[in-house]
């Protein structure tokens, strides 16, 4: 048993986009709070602070989480990755994802924007394929009040299309030995 | 807002868990996925002086096929038996369910213990669990026993998990040769709350329906598949007890008991006949 007392700061020690950091939490911070107060990372964004408008999506070993669901002290060598960390293995500034989302018009204020990147993030790394009512139903754990959705769909139609050309073509490259 | 002060345990083995009981008693709470749990610490509904965390308890992350069963472990995620690629033979009501759980960003964290733990009388996983007649197994530092699922909801988040215990696994019975499954829900919104959830669960003889979103609890009534069906949906509407709240009237609750009942029940009575 290692327990944390409520009225004293823990070192808490994870990788976030890549990076080892930690900071001092005690154990009501949400992680939330975490990653913008202690660690910078002001990319989350915090809407309801009750799991239900997903601005403070996050992914937690890859996986997408509400932030202000969980602990600071439970991301304890945890790897969190946030929109900061989206384009750090892209050479350009932009992912496609990101870029995809510039193109058409895919937000207006931008506050729930860096949720719904990450969850879309990691839902196309497990569903490369998705149809529009998937993608509408994975969209409907991020509450948006600018963009009506509709571009947000066809910012990920747009993602899913190019991703699956560049696939079938080297497919077909192969093949015929080019 | 923000949660009041608490203590926090990292239960990495079953016998952290013991010993974090054994300091705290009944102020401590177990969190595993805390995608309900938290929500209400934040809302200050819950001030439990200590959570004992089990969401990296290796030996409680399981889920197996045992005895008959699709056995899942308190620290598994919704999203792991979502996966299962034999999900939709080995238990097809779930399958049918896991859509309507909240949403693929919770899903991914929340656990199927943990909602069985909750028992809101208006989530899908305590209705199926019911609905199949499964099982909750919780342990203790004395041992464990075994509560069918309509002894282990109580009422409105109420259980009959005992001061000690903690919720082991839930045992959820495989799918019966020629039974058919039927699940639907109606909710504001996609992922929302249900207003009414209905599981359908039909054999050679008889036709069980469970409703979720009316009482406190999942309930369940079974009928012989010849019964006037209009008459026993309309009978079991009423019986329900429905209550009217800012959103739904309790009438609208019992329409659409009898509406979606009908169409579920006739969808495979048509199907088993043809």
């Amino acid at each position: 048993m290692k327990p944390y007392r409520s009225d004293t700061p823990h070192a808490i020690g994870l990788t976030l986009n890549g990076r080892q950091v930690s900071g001092q939490a005690a154990p009501r911070m949400l992680l939330s709070d975490f990653l913008r107060h202690v660690l910078g990372a002001t990319g989350v964004h915090v809407g309801c602070e009750h799991g239900v408008c997903g601005a403070c999506t996050v992914q937690v070993d890859g996986v997408p989480a509400r932030s202000c669901l969980m602990l600071a002290v439970q991301a304890e060598g945890r790897s969190i990755e946030t929109v900061e960390g989206l384009n750090r293995d892209c050479a350009v500034e932009l992912t496609d994802l990101q870029q995809a989302f510039k193109d058409h018009h895919a937000l207006q204020c931008g506050f729930c924007t860096a949720g719904i990147l990450m969850s879309c993030d990691a839902y196309l790394k497990q569903f490369p394929c998705p149809d529009e009512d998937q993608l509408r139903d994975m969209l409907s754990g991020h509450l948006c009040r600018c963009t009506g959705y509709t571009n947000i769909v066809r910012a990920l139609q747009a993602v899913v299309a190019q991703r699956n050309g560049i696939k079938q073509e080297e497919d077909e490259n192969v093949r015929s030995g080019s | 807002m923000k949660p009041c002060s608490f203590d926090y345990v990292r239960a990495d083995r079953v016998q952290d868990i013991f010993e974090a009981f054994e300091h705290y008693g009944q102020e401590a709470r177990i969190l595993a996925g805390g995608q309900s749990l938290m929500a209400m610490i934040n809302y200050r509904l819950a001030r439990p002086k200590a959570l004992i965390d089990i969401s990296r308890c290796a030996e409680l992350d399981y889920v197996q096929v045992r005895d008959g069963r699709l056995v899942v472990g308190a620290a598994v995620t919704q999203a792991k038996v979502q996966q299962r690629e034999a999900l939709a033979r080995e238990v097809p009501l779930l399958q049918l369910a896991f859509p309507y759980i909240s949403h693929f960003q919770i899903r991914s964290r929340g656990t199927v213990c943990g909602s069985i733990a909750h028992a809101d009388p208006s989530a899908e996983l305590p209705l199926c669990l019911t609905a199949l007649r499964g099982e909750v197994v919780l342990r203790s530092k004395s041992g464990r026993r075994t509560l069918a699922a309509d002894e282990f909801f109580t009422g409105m988040l109420m259980t009959a998990i005992e001061e000690g215990e903690f919720i082991e696994e839930v045992r959820f019975p495989l799918a019966v040769d020629g039974c058919r499954y039927r699940f639907d829900e109606v909710a504001m919104r996609r992922g929302d709350f249900a207003i009414v959830s209905l599981a359908v669960v039909a054999s050679a003889s008889e036709i069980a329906l469970t409703i979720g979103g009316v009482a406190d609890r999942p309930v369940t009534r079974r009928w012989p598949r010849s019964a006037d069906l209009p008459a026993v949906l309309a009978a079991f509407a009423w019986d329900l007890q429905a209550q009217s709240d800012p959103h739904v009237s309790a009438s609208y609750r019992r329409h659409l008991v009898r509406s979606l009942g009908q169409r579920l029940i006739t969808e495979v009575l048509d199907e088993t006949v043809s």
